[in-house]
């Protein structure tokens, strides 16, 4: 008879408990989040879906949420995580309040604050699968940062996560400007997230623009965008070639 | 006894003998070569007259920019011109390859090409190497039947399309390409929406950079631009230039010119020997 050596655990390294309690892959997730200052304060846009691998499953999720007086949250990525960020911001901003100081948190304060959360997350090999646009105003200074699932954050005058990255950054960066009008900044946002809508597949056209100012968070009605489909190539694509497609 | 094994000559196609040997190798650490890549940004559209393509022209080894002013706007025929992306040898050879056959074709036909024959002839080819001939083009051209437009995937799949973005910076090109195109553009908007295109590619994308080449093919003829656009100079240029200290005194300078000897074969026939 002769006996098995006792294997090691494979996750051994990371003590005794179990892999279930690590995050792993995300579930059911948001697309992109796109934001840019604008004269008065930070414009945000972000659709609603949750999809769930590649169904559509949520078609109502509200990913911006407001964050004491002075800050607006967006975030792509697992929705769960996000709501659970939202737990913690809640019992920040209620220790705040229960100051009573009359002074309460920034945007870049609670910027911070999330840069520390998800990078110690990362840390411990257990992150929170999401992608955070965090914008605000306070005694008239506009602030807007990102912060990602290893915690790498940076603030900038227009930020996007997600598949943003690829299709809104260029068009942002050709056609951003100081001291937008409310207007050009929706149309700008508007511009964004039709092309986001034509070329993301987890994209869904319904979306809700978001508006923080220094008097406060204004979050618009869910509305669609009009799209255009009628190009006579893509009506018929095989016209000059009859059996192809 | 007779073998009954026929030695059967290959065929066309990827020869997949050699890949069980690679996986070994890849194993135990020894890996093949990396392929000097054009991680591109390469367009077209369809506007009012013909088509536009257009490609920036910077070629890659890695993170290493091997070709600050390639040219990726390859002839097919004199009204198809062909953009590649992917693995540079490639693209090379490939629209090399159907440009050749397109010449013998038309020899052949005593016709002009058309676009559907030089995308099928791809096409097939590609196919044929299951993705293994890293090619990612953009065809473009008009014949007798118009303006067509088509991108071709390194698996052999096919789309015809009124704008087509490939390559690396090809999310960044259609960012501007599906906010701002539409039918019935003219010579000059449809020029300038594909340079504005292609600098979305070069300034945002690490693949691709450098200069914009333009070609603009209607029933006409062609035109192609290379280098319509240089958004990137050097940006400090001595303004002596360079010059090379001669160290060699010359002594004597003698030229003599080469004559051509040529035969000639009084009466018979030049073929008869």
């Amino acid at each position: 008879m002769n006996f098995m050596a006792s294997k090691q655990p494979e996750n051994s390294l990371l003590g005794p408990e179990a892999d279930s309690q690590r995050t792993l892959y995300p579930y059911v997730t948001g697309t992109s989040v796109v934001a840019l200052k604008y004269k008065d304060g930070i414009l945000m846009a972000a659709d609603m879906g949750g999809s769930y691998g590649s169904t559509l499953r949520y078609k109502s999720v509200e990913r911006m949420k407001p964050i004491g007086k002075h800050s607006l949250l967006g975030a792509s990525g697992e929705i769960s995580d996000f709501q659970e960020i939202l737990r913690y911001l809640d019992e920040l901003i209620l220790y705040d309040n229960m100051w009573d100081d009359g002074n309460s948190l920034g945007p870049k304060e609670v910027h911070n604050y999330l840069t520390r959360v998800m990078y110690n997350r990362r840390n411990k090999f257990n992150p929170l699968w999401n992608s955070l646009v965090l914008g605000g105003v306070k005694n008239g200074q506009k602030y807007l940062g990102t912060v990602s699932m290893i915690g790498v954050n940076f603030e900038d005058n227009h930020v996007a996560t997600g598949f943003g990255n690829h299709l809104a950054r260029p068009i942002l960066r050709e056609e951003w400007h100081q001291n937008l009008s409310f207007e050009d900044g929706v149309r700008l946002l508007e511009k964004c997230m039709r092309v986001l809508l034509y070329r993301d597949r987890s994209a869904v056209n319904k979306l809700q623009i978001a508006k923080i100012t220094e008097e406060g968070v204004t979050i618009s009605q869910p509305y669609s965008l009009k799209t255009y489909w009628d190009f006579s190539a893509f009506a018929n694509p095989a016209q000059g070639a009859v059996g192809s497609w | 006894m007779s073998k009954s094994l026929i030695e059967m000559p290959p065929k066309g196609g990827f020869s997949f003998d050699l890949c069980k040997r690679n996986e070994m190798l890849a194993k135990q650490g020894v890996n093949p070569p990396s392929f000097r890549k054009t991680g591109t940004t390469i367009v077209g559209l369809i506007f009012q007259d013909g088509v536009i393509l257009g490609a920036d022209t910077r070629a890659t080894e890695g993170p290493i920019v091997c070709d600050k002013n390639c040219e990726k706007i390859h002839y097919m025929a004199p009204n198809i011109y062909c953009c590649g992306a992917g693995t540079a040898a490639d693209t090379e050879a490939v629209t090399d390859m159907v440009s050749s056959q397109l010449q013998l074709h038309r020899y052949h036909t005593g016709r002009e090409s058309r676009v559907v024959t030089a995308l099928t002839l791809l096409k097939r080819h590609l196919f044929n190497y299951q993705g293994y001939v890293s090619a990612a083009l953009v065809l473009g051209g008009v014949d007798v039947t118009g303006p067509h437009l088509h991108t071709i995937y390194p698996h052999g799949s096919t789309d015809t399309l009124p704008f087509a973005t490939m390559g690396s910076g090809s999310l960044a090109a259609m960012a501007v390409f599906e906010s701002k195109y539409r039918e019935g553009l003219a010579r000059d908007e449809g020029i300038e929406l594909v340079t504005e295109a292609i600098c979305s590619g070069i300034f945002n994308d690490l693949g691709s950079g450098s200069n914009v080449d333009i070609c603009v093919i209607t029933k006409g003829g062609k035109e192609y631009l290379r280098n319509h656009l240089q958004p990137n100079p050097r940006t400090y240029t001595s303004s002596k230039g360079y010059s090379f200290p001669k160290k060699t005194e010359v002594l004597l300078t003698k030229i003599t010119p080469l004559k051509e000897k040529v035969e000639i074969i009084e009466g018979g026939d030049a073929m008869e020997e």
